[in-house]
């Protein structure tokens, strides 16, 4: 029994009131997600007063299904681990009182985890980790690519400069006319269309890992623009195929690089775009059948934001003793 | 029969424990520090030199709004996770009660203040017999009609809290010599007085348990705006 390390997780870093029950760090017991996109929905995009006022309403409701989902009481957790950065303050604030509350009533350590590595440590519930290991994090506020020499060690080699691929994927869609969310739109269209238009691919600096989007986004609205001026069509499937091509060729180029220079034995894709079809098959393309490298991606439901993440993150900090004290603050620029 | 009362929706934070009715410890913070960053870890440090262990709280009382959104939203979150923890039950107090404790004696009325910005305050009327109660609702209204509406009741008004500050001079202007302030070292909340005006609350669910903002968040007071246009 008592080898056994069941930790509680409680993520509410943006819009998804999340908490989850893991086991070892590698077992889903539980994961309850309280999704408030349809709320947002309405302004086409996230409100952060209005996801704070949700996950008030939401935060107690889902931690105690999480616990009746695992069939196990306060009594039987090691530790909470709730995010504490990075994501939007009104919202982490939730969270992480939440979660000082429940380990100060029942006497609990309490661990703050970076959002980040907690998208890196939802392949550890699909598989084990293997070091060192390059992740390939993509999300509506993060593109990085982050070495693993070791379980709690994190070495970001790149990330963007500007925008992050979901943001870019987002502005796109609304430029578009596409409804909020609109990742997975352009993901649809581009699969029904060709990449014809020209759009830029930014590789930056010879060398460099670091990323930028802004600049295609920028191609990409020109581009409708310039056509609606000359009274041009423009096949909108083909603009998104284009854009999305750009994208997966640019995150998946620097990554191949990364992979050989620094001679990792896993690849973990992580990130809410990890949903991204076009980039799940590049990767699976590229890298699929290599014998000295393992590629990781997880289900789509652990790479959009939830608590067992959290969860399996903070079991490693537990174990290797790190602990945060009840004057832990909600972070919004913690660094991994 | 151990009370929490925790009110983190002003600057000044405020923490009570009660036994029984009668203050065992009380905390007021007036510097400006983040309430995310101390109010666990203060009622951590209150309860510890009390000898009150978490399991041996009976009630958690906390100011429900209106004011700083955050700061609502801290205590809240703090005291409904600590009550359904605890599977004890919370209540919620206006956290313009809060502010009106200096005028449990006052012959008039008394008026607590915050600014809600761009000329608006969250307000109320209170006046104590034989225990609190408000003649008046909670609410958010320019501070020039609020204005009007009290003098129209030729009454002596006390008006309390930090943020009468911004507005005495306006105050004055209308309501002349009938007008009272609270002086600085009043102008505090007090978790205490929330606790005590709980004692005849009914107790209440923690998962429904929400702040009582008295504003919609803009979005969504805009997005409604929208909604009516276009029903016509
Ligand atoms: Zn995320």
């Amino acid at each position: 029994m008592s080898s056994e390390t069941l930790i509680l997780g409680i993520e509410t870093s943006c819009d998804e009131t999340a908490a989850s029950v893991v086991r070892n760090g590698t077992e889903i017991v539980s994961n309850v997600v309280a999704s408030q996109i349809e709320s947002h929905k309405r302004f086409g995009g996230v409100v952060p007063e209005i996801a704070s006022r949700h996950h008030v309403e939401q935060m107690t409701i889902v931690v105690e299904e999480a616990l009746e989902q695992a069939e196990v009481t306060m009594d039987e957790i090691d530790a909470i681990a709730v995010t504490e950065g990075p994501g939007l303050v009104g919202a982490l604030i939730i969270g992480v009182n939440a979660a000082k509350a429940i380990a100060f009533a029942h006497q609990k350590p309490l661990i703050g985890v970076h959002h980040i590595a907690g998208h890196i440590y939802a392949n550890r519930l699909i598989e084990e980790m293997k070091f060192p290991l390059l992740s390939l994090v993509v999300s509506g506020g993060h593109t990085e690519l982050v070495l693993m020499k070791e379980h709690g060690s994190f070495e970001v080699i790149g990330e963007t400069r500007d925008d992050a691929a979901g943001e870019a994927y987002d502005k796109v869609a609304r430029t578009l006319g596409m409804p909020y969310p609109g990742g997975p739109h352009i993901d649809k269209l581009a699969h029904e269309g060709t990449p014809s238009v020209k759009l830029p691919r930014a590789w930056l600096e010879e060398g460099s890992y670091d990323f930028s989007f802004s600049g295609l986004k920028s191609a990409v609205i020109n581009t409708l623009h310039n056509a609606e001026q000359r009274g041009e069509e423009i096949d909108v499937k083909d603009l998104a195929a284009s854009f999305q091509e750009s994208v997966v060729e640019v995150l998946t180029e620097k990554t191949k690089r990364a992979v050989e220079e620094y001679g990792v034995k896993q690849l973990l894709l992580a990130g809410g775009v990890a949903a991204n079809k076009g980039l799940r098959t590049r990767l699976t393309e590229m890298f699929g059948e290599r014998e000295d490298l393992e590629l990781v991606i997880p289900p789509l439901s652990l790479c959009t934001d939830n608590a067992a993440m959290i969860a399996a993150a903070g079991t490693v900090m537990y174990e290797q003793g790190k602990r945060s004290t009840l004057t832990m603050n909600a972070n919004p620029g913690l660094m991994l | 029969m151990i009370v929490l009362a925790i009110d983190t929706s002003n600057q000044p934070m405020s923490l009570a424990v009660l036994k029984d009715g009668s203050v065992m410890g009380e905390k007021l913070i007036n510097i400006k520090r983040n309430h995310s960053l101390q109010a666990m870890s203060e009622v951590e440090a209150l309860l510890a030199s009390l000898d009150v262990t978490p399991a041996s709280l009976n009630r958690i009382v906390v100011a429900k709004g209106p004011g700083s959104y955050t700061g609502v939203r801290i205590g809240v979150t703090l005291a409904k996770t600590l009550a359904w923890s605890l599977n004890i039950p919370i209540v919620g107090v206006s956290s313009l009660l809060s502010l009106a404790w200096p005028g449990k004696y006052f012959d008039g009325m008394v008026v607590p203040l915050m600014n809600a910005r761009r000329g608006n305050v969250y307000t109320g009327l209170y006046e104590y017999r034989d225990g609190w109660w408000t003649l008046e609702e909670d609410r958010n209204m320019a501070i020039s009609d609020w204005l009007v509406h009290l003098a129209e009741r030729e009454e002596r008004v006390l008006f309390t809290g930090a943020d009468v500050d911004v507005f005495w001079e306006e105050i004055q202007s209308v309501l002349g010599d009938r007008a009272y302030r609270v002086s600085e070292e009043e102008a505090y909340p007090s978790a205490v007085m929330m606790a005590k005006h709980a004692e005849g609350l009914p107790d209440e669910d923690a998962h429904g348990f929400v702040p009582n903002y008295i504003r919609l968040a803009e979005a969504e007071a805009n997005w409604l705006k929208e909604q009516e246009k276009k029903n016509g």
